[in-house]
């Protein structure tokens, strides 16, 4: 097994990649650059094929597989390795960044061929790409922050790609911070989890964890501590309540930074997180409860906002923001792995409308502003066929991969453990509105009539490898959620069960995390079972494909038949389209409550305070004092031989009485 | 024949030294000052012999060669700083060579 046997050998090939464009590739020509950069991601998706066919050789059994490398940290009792893991969990995310990065690599051999420090993009890329598989197979939370971290940064250099640019240069900036603040937690976390279990190893924390007893509902005890700790992290990578007001920002990168890291991959690693640590959350219902909520609203708030946008990439920002609240909701109400399989298929429609969104700038020169596009349909049909299908399956049409798993999501919070009726209307109405503010963008982009100067514009097709990575992903945004077809007629799903293993290996005694998921499974075991018929006709039915299609026909009206409703609909509604347009304030309010103050005490207490006053007023003193006192010494130094021959006496004689009479050296 | 106590020559190399450190630090002349180190030396030489004679050991002896040895290269390094002084300053007073100093 000898890729399975070297997991590291998977990390190792685009850091490899990353060090040598980065290192010398400077004035590579644009090919070199090309075949490190990709060929890197291709071999390690490659190598993730390879070890993924060796893993299903393993014996039944065994849950996951587990190889430490060397001890990286030893002190006293605290001992980290670097230590890297697999199991059914780890492959599926193996594969969606594995896969998702080779295409968007590819894409940007396309969108970026035009921009200075080529070689540079590849280089972070490559890099972006081993922290996240970092992240994904680390076999313990410090591995797996260290992953996190990496991302982070990734994240910030691929913001400021373009650092002339001061919006991008703020951008990058607020995500670091914006995420640090929740890093904040997850450090405590860890160091809280380390003082509970003596181990930062998963294997180990999760044994001990399996036998300690799920936490009441209403009285937070350690593990709900750990686990909240845990979720403000993820809060800030996941680009959560109240965390999120980083993630619209990076839209300053270039796009396919924003598919890949900011939709596809980085951004959910949260919910991997918690999905990783599903053990301990199982067990704390109160943290549960809160994981379910955040993504409740945020997936209905951040919809509310994509409403009214009018930047292609905002509105896939915002769009990104809700869906990742429908994972958190997913996992929140224990339904792992339906959060993780809407992962997978947003990694695939989201990965592909950003890089469908970037072909359409890419088209008009760069132009974003949606209300100056129209009517491109016809002069980009690649784009356009590719965008609509990934509409399609982010709006949960059925039959298209977002369907599935927006379904299951759905059908966990409204009928599965800790469910909530709440939890389910706020995400069956960002349903119907996610589908709106979707198609009313397609309308947009692509119907009515063309609001571009074509002479300035001069709209064409991306080239071929461009165009090809997003029919791939469109493909995927149709199949992809197919694994879960069975479960619609009352079955097993099979992603489900792909997983089960993961999520059922240190399951709650009472079996709480699997009453969503194997719903169908129970519903046999009890004896009800409607026929399979029924079941497809109810899930065809369901509220959320009635509400995805209600927006549907509304963003028609509006934006198709009546093209001058949405102004009208404004004007009538001034307050509260202000408030959407501006995003609820937040930036502003932040701003007044937290960067202002902040700013003030920095500028005045810490800056012309302590470090003028207090540190450089030490320093300045101690050396002055060292100045004076050998200014004064210095006088000693007359240049007078007498006055030294006289010092040598007196050091003499005083030295001899010293011997004599204070050391007493008189026998 | 009597034997002279060994107190009575460290009496009288107490008095050189004294000498010579009075020398030392209140003459101005060069050459004084120089002569009131040999005389320091010297007197210090006095008190070696005199007690490896009392003691019957012969490490007095043997010091006081290795200073004898030291002091005739003191001599010829010294003797060459002062010739050196007097060709600059036209003087041997030690008050004239005070440049080197803070």
């Amino acid at each position: 097994m000898p890729i399975l046997n070297h997991l590291w050998i998977i990390l190792s090939l685009p850091l490899a990649g990353a060090a040598i464009n980065g290192l010398f590739g400077k004035n590579w020509a644009k090919i070199a650059v090309n075949s490190v950069g990709i060929g890197s991601v291709s071999l390690a998706f490659l190598s993730v094929l390879e070890a993924i066919r060796e893993f299903s050789l393993l014996p039944a059994g065994q849950v996951s597989f587990f190889r430490n490398y060397f001890n990286w940290i030893v002190a006293g009792s605290f001992k980290v390795d670097f230590a890297l893991q697999m199991d059914h969990l780890t492959i599926v995310m193996l594969l969606v960044v594995t896969f998702v990065s080779l295409l968007v690599h590819i894409y940007s051999t396309g969108y970026m061929a035009h921009e200075d420090g080529y070689y540079r993009f590849f280089a972070y890329m490559n890099l972006f790409v081993f922290f996240m598989l970092t992240l994904v197979l680390a076999a313990n939370i410090v591995l797996m922050f260290v992953g996190w971290e990496g991302v982070g940064l990734c994240s910030y250099l691929l913001i400021g790609f373009w650092f002339l640019k001061q919006s991008a240069i703020s951008a990058g900036k607020k995500a670091f911070i914006a995420t640090r603040i929740g890093d904040f937690g997850f450090t405590i976390g860890i160091l809280l989890l380390f003082w509970t279990f003596s181990s930062v190893d998963f294997g180990t924390v999760f044994a001990k964890a399996a036998n300690m007893p799920a936490e009441s509902a209403t009285q937070a005890g350690v593990l709900t501590w750990i686990c909240l700790l845990l979720f403000a992290g993820a809060i800030g990578k996941s680009a959560q309540l109240p965390l999120y007001v980083w993630l619209p920002d990076a839209m300053e990168g270039p796009t396919p930074v924003s598919a890949l890291i900011h939709a596809a991959t980085m951004v959910t690693a949260g919910v991997y997180m918690v999905a990783r640590m599903h053990p301990l959350f199982s067990r704390a219902p109160i943290a549960m409860f809160v994981v379910a909520a955040v993504g409740a609203v945020t997936a209905f708030y951040a919809a509310t906002i994509a409403l009214v946008q009018t930047d292609i990439k905002k509105v896939l920002a915002y769009s990104t923001v809700s869906q990742l609240g429908y994972m958190f909701l997913g996992c929140g109400v224990g339904a792992y792995a339906a959060g993780i399989f809407h992962l997978m298929t947003h990694a695939f429609f989201k990965g592909l409308l950003f890089l469908a969104a970037g072909s359409v700038i890419h088209a008009m020169g760069g132009e974003q502003d949606m209300r100056l596009m129209g009517g491109l349909r016809k002069k980009i049909p690649v784009t356009y066929w590719t965008m609509f299908i990934a509409t399609l399956a982010i709006a949960g049409i059925p039959g298209f991969a977002g369907f599935f798993s927006k379904d299951e999501i759905l059908d966990a919070a409204g009928s599965g453990t800790n469910a909530h009726i709440t939890l389910w209307l706020l995400g069956l109405v960002a349903a119907g509105l996610t589908s709106f503010y979707m198609f009313r963008l397609i309308f947009l982009t692509f119907f009515g009539k063309e609001r571009f100067d074509e002479h300035k514009a001069h709209v064409h097709e991306s080239p071929k490898n461009m165009t090809v990575p997003l029919m791939i992903l469109a493909f995927f945004s149709i199949v992809g959620g197919w694994f879960a077809a069975p479960h619609l007629m009352g079955g097993a799903d099979y992603f489900e069960a792909f997983l089960h293993p993961v999520f059922a290996a240190y399951g709650v005694q009472s079996g709480i995390e699997q009453g969503a998921s194997l719903a169908g499974a129970a519903g046999e075991a009890g004896g009800i079972s409607p026929s399979p018929a029924m079941e497809l006709f109810h899930a065809l039915t369901g509220p959320p494909v009635i509400l995805a299609i209600i927006g549907l026909l509304v963003a028609w009206w509006f934006y198709i038949r009546r093209p001058d409703a949405p102004k009208k609909l404004a004007e009538r509604m001034r307050g509260l389209y202000t408030l959407l347009l501006n995003k609820y304030y937040v930036d502003e309010v932040y701003a007044t409550l937290f960067i202002r103050p902040f700013l003030w005490i920095s500028t005045n207490v810490l800056w012309h305070g302590v470090d003028e006053r207090v540190i450089d007023g030490t320093v300045n003193g101690v050396a002055r004092v060292a100045r004076e006192a050998g200014g004064q010494a210095r006088e000693l130094q007359s240049g007078n031989a007498r006055s030294y021959a006289t010092w040598v006496v007196i050091g003499a004689v005083g030295f001899t009485v010293l011997m004599l009479g204070v050391w007493g050296m008189v026998r | 024949m009597s034997v002279v106590p060994v107190s009575y020559y460290l009496v009288l190399s107490a008095i050189l030294f004294g000498l010579g450190v009075v020398a030392f630090v209140f003459k101005r002349n060069i050459i004084t000052i120089f002569m009131a180190i040999e005389l320091m030396l010297n007197a210090v030489n006095l008190a070696f012999v005199a007690f490896a004679r009392a003691w019957n050991q012969l490490d007095g002896l043997v010091f006081v060669f290795f200073v004898i040895v030291v002091a005739a290269a003191e001599a010829a390094v010294g003797l060459a700083i002062v010739i050196t002084v007097y060709q600059n300053r036209q003087s041997l007073n030690i008050e004239r060579v005070n440049l080197l100093k803070f």
